[in-house]
């Protein structure tokens, strides 16, 4: 999988190629940040360079970055998905619902997987077959699943998942080979769609729609079916995301996610993508959540108050837009 | 045999009429400027000859055939290809990308295809060869200049071995030098017997590389004839009028 967020140009070299991505500077950010700390501050070191920690800070961007690489993918069209957050709750509560009335394990997570699904569908056919824009539609959808999510599970609390909650408490909060279950998912899924990205009709077409949807579409490519298809994608990595979560946290509330959208947004931004379309990548998805998670933690263990949190993370999607802003005009 | 022809074409939108009777045929390797003011029905034929909607009444013949366009793949698959006034490419994309835009080429086999760029890349370098381009299939479009950004479109066109290649205003917003090199590449496509049809608004342009010219005034054909025997003159008198018909 290239680093780069573009796809290549044989006239470029690759080192310039490098230099000219966000990814990444990103890439270099997030073990800077650390190593600075670390230099500033020696007793920083040893709570961060710890392997717990280690385990922590990834597992924690494991979950925002799946739901980011459904909604890069989004974004390379051009469109944006803000139903995320809700969409994680109304899988998550779907899960918990049928696992705590005993479902197994498998049924419980392709009912879940499918509530995320037609939420995507709904958002997508909005979109594309009505023409209603993006922002509007899953907005909608931001309110409606939120809603959804509080109605299903009338407002109960599920910690209680049946005869296979160990499955579920193995895969999000286990381990193999010492790495969190779902960072393996996380790597395992970027790999692929970093491959669909660069390699299949499916990802040139998105790109193609990002950066100019009706030349792509009088050259013939099938537009509305891709944009759905990519609201279908991030209500199916959302909601991997919401097994996974539920299984980590050990229980489930119709609270699932708020303000999720934001982090998941920032994460693919910072990571290089184009809110305007047309650039973006795999990688900058798992990049850009990996360093908002490094800052998070590192604010933390500087006894930063978490209070501030917020803040930074405001701060560095401004940064990051102005960024792209400047890199912009280098280009034209 | 005439590669395309338009017997008593018509088209109303409602009670306007844009296009009455006009007759139009273009033979293999032959370029054909279109002129006429804006509203005279330039768009409207072409349109209907790329398929973007059906005439009111009158008949489409490719090569001696009748054919009933639906929506521009028909008319595409047929091989009438259009070059669009803004090109219709995508700037983040290759020029290779863009050439094979929804017609990619793949290897692989059953689910397993993956795009295939070094096979795109090589013929995309054939078909600019093929129109004396410089342009490089890896190159991004949004870093091209006018001229290799008509290439690019122009090769689009070349992939399909498109028969009639329609071209809507390719000269209105580039540089001088860069018309030139346009100019060029509608000489390579005729010599290699495509039929082109120019609308353009620029005098210059059309009397530069038309074997024939046509001019619509107000949905009425009033001139059709070889280039030689009309002038800029007579051309500017009968799209205003001041000419009736030539």
């Amino acid at each position: 999988m290239a680093i780069d967020t573009e796809l290549p140009r044989a006239s470029q070299n690759a080192w310039q190629q490098l230099l000219a991505s966000q990814a990444f500077w990103v890439t270099i950010f997030v073990f800077l940040i650390p190593v600075a700390m670390t230099v500033v501050e020696p007793s920083f070191s040893a709570a961060f360079w710890k392997e717990d920690n280690f385990f922590n800070v990834t597992r924690n961007f494991a979950f925002i970055a799946i739901m980011a690489l459904g909604q890069v993918a989004v974004i390379i069209t051009g469109g944006i998905d803000l139903s995320v957050g809700s969409v994680l709750a109304v899988s998550g509560i779907v899960l918990g619902l049928l696992m705590s009335n005993d479902y197994s394990f498998a049924f419980s997570a392709i009912v879940a997987i499918l509530a995320g699904i037609i939420c995507g569908l709904f958002n997508g056919y909005l979109i594309s077959y009505l023409r209603l824009s993006a922002f509007v539609v899953t907005l909608g959808m931001l309110s409606i699943g939120r809603s959804l999510a509080l109605a299903i599970s009338n407002n109960k609390f599920f910690y209680k998942f049946g005869h296979d909650q160990h499955i579920l408490i193995e895969l999000g909060g286990g381990k193999t080979f010492g790495i969190a279950n779902p960072v393996l998912v996380l790597v395992a899924l970027t790999l692929l769609m970093g491959f669909v990205f660069r390699y299949t009709t499916w990802g040139r077409h998105l790109y193609a729609i990002g950066g100019n949807e009706h030349a792509a579409r009088l050259t013939g490519v099938p537009v509305d079916r891709m944009k759905v298809s990519v609201y279908v994608l991030s209500g199916f990595m959302t909601a991997v995301s919401a097994i996974l979560t539920v299984g980590w946290l050990g229980s489930v509330t119709n609270g699932l996610g708020i303000g999720y959208e934001l982090r998941v947004i920032a994460s693919t931004v910072i990571g290089g993508t184009n809110l305007a379309g047309g650039e973006g990548g795999a990688y900058a998805a798992f990049i850009g959540a990996a360093l908002i998670e490094v800052i998070r933690n590192s604010l933390l263990l500087a006894g930063v108050d978490p209070y501030w949190q917020g803040t930074f993370v405001g701060l560095f999607i401004i940064f990051a837009v102005l960024l792209e802003r400047i890199r912009g005009r280098k280009v034209n | 045999m005439a590669v395309l022809e338009l017997k008593g074409i018509s088209k109303h939108f409602g009670a306007i009429e844009a296009l009455s009777n006009v007759d139009f045929t273009l033979e293999r390797g032959e370029i054909v400027g279109l002129m006429g003011d804006n509203g005279a029905g330039k768009s409207t034929l072409v349109k209907i000859i790329a398929g973007n909607f059906p005439p009111s009444a009158g008949e489409i013949l490719l090569e001696g055939k009748p054919v009933h366009f639906h929506k521009p793949v028909d008319a595409r698959a047929a091989g009438i290809e259009v070059v669009y006034q803004d090109l219709a490419l995508c700037n983040n994309l290759t020029a290779s990308a863009n050439v094979f835009l929804a017609r990619e080429k793949k290897r692989g086999f059953g689910p397993f295809r993956i795009l295939d760029d070094g096979a795109m890349n090589a013929r995309s370098r054939e078909l600019f060869a093929e129109l004396k381009s410089e342009t490089r299939p890896a190159d991004t479009v949004r870093m091209m200049s006018g001229g290799q950004r008509q290439a690019v479109a122009i090769a689009r066109t070349h992939l399909s071995q498109a028969k009639i290649v329609l071209m809507d205003e390719p000269t209105a917003a580039i540089s001088v030098r860069q018309v030139h090199e346009v100019l060029e590449l509608l000489r390579r496509l005729r010599e290699q017997g495509i039929a082109v049809v120019l609308i353009s608004h620029r005098m210059p342009d059309v009397f530069t590389v038309s074997d024939r010219i046509v001019v619509l005034r107000r949905g009425h054909k009033v001139a059709d004839k070889p280039i030689g025997q009309s002038s800029p003159e007579e051309v500017t008198g009968l799209i205003t009028g001041a000419i009736r018909a030539a």
